[in-house]
């Protein structure tokens, strides 16, 4: 909790529960948003180019696996204990599989501030997180139907802000390589947590927004919205202990897998699975999951890292 | 100067569905539109354009009458039952009419 970045959070909750009228201009928080894609995605990029892509191949896909799985763990529960339609549920749980980078950001400034060692080729297993989720989701609210337009649900995928952001970072921090990318690294790197501390203002504000539509949906959405993300962190760490990462490597991957998506998710369900509610998938993933990992989670699922390797004597 | 008499259909909608709705708008006759960014409150709760989930565009269209119906009635088929979306229309007199 000493992180100042965390504090810049809970002063947008604050002056949004306030009613402040304080709030960034939208494209102030494209800027932010676009920097924390673009900076995430170099730093896995530059990685990347120290390292034989194909050595990944088993991390890829066992990450992707455990994306198709997490949804339909989240399914179930949402249909039977939560009493939720099929759209609604199938569309709560393609958030639940996929990832939010902001959440993912907040665990590399935790892991920086602290000194802790992860793999940063961390950011391809986060864009390869991204998206099996979402295929699960609508093939749970739709089933095989031919009416489902998988050309244009590819395309809100791919070339949604976030994944090309990503994918963009990627190819430029391979393609330039450590030294290459020299040049940039005092706006990208060293501003890093700063432009956090002001997304994260503003994602205190969105998230004290949210807040309000709780009330409406119960207590089970909040208790799922804490829940979930135990369980996924817990098959996150799992695997990431299996597949041999480091500690901090093994807290990153839980965190990702623990967070739920708000953006590429909720733009790809409004698309292809428009009649679920999207207040109510936003209401648990902003409401209740974003703040409770960025408060308490990652700290917890760090803690959750070091036992997971002293229990498995890694 | 020669004005001549158009209508304008406004749709104010989700920007997810920008894309989407302008490329409909073209396979419907419409030879161009206008978009702003637009924030508001309706039915479908408070959306203040803070966030890529909240933002909202208003979309305006001149056409000829026809066109015109036909936007409103594919706009009501394809997206009323889901979507955050206002459509209204009014005539307007426009200079140049050939643009429409």
């Amino acid at each position: 909790m000493s992180d100042p970045i965390i504090a810049f959070f809970i002063f947008g909750i604050v002056a949004g529960l306030a009613r402040s009228e304080l709030r960034l201009p939208s494209a102030i928080y494209d800027f932010l948003s676009t920097t924390l894609l673009l900076a995430i995605g170099l730093k896995g990029g530059i990685e990347l180019a120290k390292q034989p892509f194909l050595a990944l191949a088993p991390q890829i896909g066992s990450v992707f696996m455990m994306g198709l799985l997490l949804p339909l763990v989240a399914f179930p529960l949402l249909r039977l204990a939560g009493g939720f339609g099929r759209a609604d549920a199938a569309s709560i749980a393609a958030h639940y599989g996929s990832v939010s980078v902001g959440t993912f950001a907040v665990g590399i400034a935790y892991m920086h501030s602290r000194g802790v060692y992860y793999e940063e080729h961390m950011s391809l297993l986060l864009v390869v997180l991204e998206i099996p989720a979402i295929l699960v989701g609508i093939l749970l609210a739709r089933g095989l139907s031919k009416q489902t337009q998988w050309g244009s649900v590819a395309h809100e995928i791919f070339a949604g802000k976030g994944v090309i952001l990503l994918l963009g970072g990627l190819a430029i921090g391979w393609v330039a390589g450590p030294t290459g990318i020299e040049s940039i690294a005092p706006f990208f790197f060293d501003l890093f947590k700063g432009v956090l501390a002001l997304f994260l203002l503003e994602m205190g504000i969105i998230t004290a927004s949210k807040l309000g539509s709780l009330r409406r949906y119960g207590l089970f959405i909040i208790a799922f919205g804490v829940a979930m993300p135990l369980f996924s962190a817990l098959v996150g760490g799992l695997l990431a202990t299996l597949l041999g990462l480091s500690v901090g490597g093994t807290a990153m991957l839980a965190t990702l897998a623990a967070s739920a998506s708000y953006i590429a998710v909720p733009a790809a369900m409004r698309i292809s699975v428009p009649e679920a509610n999207p207040t109510l998938s936003l209401a648990a993933s902003l409401g209740v999951t974003f703040p409770f990992n960025v408060l308490v989670g990652i700290a917890l699922y760090y803690e959750l890292a070091v036992w997971l390797h002293a229990a498995m004597g890694v | 100067m020669v004005e001549h008499q158009k209508m304008v259909v406004t749709l104010v909608t989700e920007a997810s569905l920008e894309s989407k709705i302008c490329r409909q708008l073209e396979r419907l006759g419409a030879t161009g539109y206008t978009i702003t960014d637009a924030r508001g409150k309706g039915s479908q709760g408070s959306r203040n354009g803070g966030w890529d989930a909240d933002k909202n565009v208003r979309i305006e269209v001149i056409c000829a009458t026809a066109v015109a119906a036909a936007i409103t009635e594919f706009a009501q088929s394809e997206y009323f039952d889901n979507f955050a979306m206002v459509v209204y229309s009014h005539p307007v007199t426009v200079a140049r009419a050939v643009k429409f």
